[in-house]
């Protein structure tokens, strides 16, 4: 058995802040935000793309990107929406979500693009 | 034409088996397993329960006939064999709605639940399901938040929630306690989670394991960034007591409490649960006591039945068993009764012991709990088989890490995240289970540690309550 490590996570040290779903992997590439992206169409949710600068990541609300694509069913027209927002907000963190309306819930939320620690 | 009054015992089939009967949208139906004395008839001990369950006294009295008895009365109105057992059979039996007290799951119980197994005609009871027409559901209040609440309090989506049950179950100090729920929180669990025997002993008083334990959902929030919420037990000797409790972990500032529903009382429960609803806490519903109920296949109440009981008092969360731990479950029959709690609208499915069709309304559903003896090999299973709607709790899988609390969250949250994302890719993940986790391991030297310690531990005893099936 290897040796014991120290779990490594402070207030100080600002890559400690997590982001709920997912982000206790490592940042997602094109591919994965593909699947993703697949999965939430395939359920028949309404996709979304929401940021936020990152100390303000713990609010309940960040800021909506354009309206949520009710009906949108076109994988890169999606990816297009999350790539356009990263770009215009590249320091926040851009999450996709996909609406339920029958269960009244996000079926999915997770951050795709991860903005500057601060 | 009026009844003349005849004083004496009559059979009780002749006023309490009908078998021409229908029931109606409103009846509260029941099946039961019955075990009959020997020589007993089938309809007549049907019947027998349906008497004794209802308006049936064992002779005939004067003032019977001073009300409309058949109005009132339960009635019997199916039997069937039990596939795979000849010993006993389904009786079936159709209870008028005036019969219960509007919300009051107590009365149902009372009546259903009550002299009626101690009765000398039958040798064995078992209540296996009961239909709740929507016409009484409507008068009951049900879980406090219900899933979409939750989710929204607690920021929570797309995957199951994670917990972990703070051990060792007794002794520790409140501080100590406090701590142990701070490294599970800062090391990527939703929740922690008092054990149900944790009430306010001695070694360790509710308030100073109130107070120190919201220290440590504080701190973690901050350190992590996330929504964090620890299930403060406020079961107590006396309502009194309870409440003094919510109320003060309401004033700290506590996302959520936690109530024993059998332990504690169906009618504490269900005034616990309007609390809640009027305080905004979210109520997790322990159910310690249940296996001597729904253990025996011959004697006491299913659980698919204390499940509704549950759903119908009021919780937002409630055990329901792991499938692949340490206690008892048979997978089909668990499915169902996770169902009859989430879903809105529920079949009739022989095979997952359904025996009635379910309709719930608008009454939110809750979060089924899987807890007791997992760990981050059960994941991929556990995603399977609970989906996203589901609190898995770990607690020697995540206290029992070599490295301590906070790494054996870490290990949980990325084999749980790493599951959820490759389900969503359309992995078969219950298959592909070792290389979903192995991958991610190569990210995670928390997860990679986890791996190696719990590769061999397996708990392979048969289940002793298992679904009636043909033997024959």
């Amino acid at each position: 058995m290897s040796e014991m490590q120290d779990y490594k996570s402070s207030l100080e040290d600002v890559n400690s802040r997590k982001f709920e779903t997912f982000s206790y992997l490592p940042a997602m590439d094109a591919d994965r935000i593909r699947k993703q992206v697949e999965y939430i169409v395939n359920k028949g949710w309404n996709p979304a793309i929401e940021h936020t600068e990152p100390e303000n990541a713990f609010d309940h609300f960040w800021y909506m990107w354009k309206l949520p694509m009710f009906g949108e069913t076109n994988v890169d027209a999606i990816l297009a929406e999350a790539e356009a927002c990263h770009k215009a907000h590249p320091n926040n963190h851009v999450r996709l979500i996909g609406f339920d309306n029958y269960a009244q819930s996000k079926g999915a939320e997770m951050v795709v693009f991860r903005g500057k620690p601060v | 034409m009026a009844k003349t009054y005849s004083a004496g015992v009559k059979e009780y089939r002749e006023t309490y088996w009908m078998p021409d009967y229908k029931p109606k949208e409103t009846d509260l139906l029941a099946c039961f397993k019955i075990t009959p004395q020997a020589g007993v008839p089938r309809e007549e001990a049907a019947a027998a329960v349906a008497a004794e369950s209802s308006t049936g006294t064992w002779t005939t009295v004067w003032t019977d006939l001073l009300t409309d008895l058949d109005h009132y009365k339960g009635r019997a109105y199916a039997i069937e064999d039990v596939p795979g057992d000849d010993s006993c059979y389904y009786a079936f039996i159709a209870y008028p709605i005036d019969l219960f007290e509007e919300g009051s799951v107590v009365n149902v119980f009372t009546s259903l639940v009550g002299n009626v197994f101690g009765f000398k005609a039958v040798r064995a009871l078992r209540l296996e399901d009961v239909r709740f027409p929507i016409a009484y559901v409507m008068t009951c209040n049900g879980p406090p938040h219900g899933i979409q609440v939750e989710r929204d309090m607690m920021n929570k989506y797309g995957r199951p929630l994670l917990g972990c049950t703070i051990k060792p179950k007794l002794g520790l100090s409140a501080k100590n306690y406090g701590r142990a729920v701070y490294e599970c929180l800062r090391g990527g669990l939703d929740f922690t989670k008092d054990d149900e025997n944790v009430n306010s002993q001695p070694f360790m008083r509710w308030r100073q394991r109130f107070d120190f334990v919201m220290e440590a959902i504080d701190k973690a929030e901050r350190e992590t960034g996330e929504r964090k919420g620890h299930y403060l037990n406020v079961t107590a000797p006396t309502p009194e007591e309870m409440y003094k409790r919510a109320e003060y972990a309401k004033e700290i500032g506590a996302p959520i409490i936690m109530h024993d529903y059998i332990t504690g009382g169906f009618c504490a429960n269900t005034g616990l649960a309007q609390w809640c609803r009027d305080n905004g806490l979210l109520l997790h519903i322990h159910r310690a006591m249940h296996a001597v109920l729904d253990r025996n296949p011959h004697h006491g109440i299913h659980f698919r039945v204390l499940t509704k009981i549950l759903r119908l008092s009021g919780g937002d969360h409630l055990h329901t068993g792991t499938v692949v731990g340490k206690l008892e479950g048979d997978r089909a029959s668990t499915l169902g009764w996770i169902d009859l709690l989430r879903d809105s609208y529920i079949k009739e499915d022989r095979s997952r012991g359904i025996f009635f069709d379910q309709d719930w309304g608008a009454m939110p559903g809750a979060f089924a709990v899987a807890s007791g003896g997992i760990h981050v090999w059960h994941m991929p299973a556990l995603v399977t088989i609970f989906g996203d709607d589901s609190v898995l709790q770990f607690g020697g899988g995540t206290l029992g890490h070599p490295w301590g609390n906070a790494a054996g969250a870490a290990a949980n949250r990325v084999a749980l995240e790493a599951c959820v994302e490759a389900r969503n890719q359309g992995i078969a993940i219950e298959k592909e289970g070792k290389d979903v986790l192995t991958k991610a391991a190569a990210s995670s030297p928390e997860l990679k540690i986890a791996m190696e310690t719990w590769k061999e531990i397996k708990f392979e005893f048969d289940t002793v309550d298992k679904l009636d099936v043909a033997h024959k």
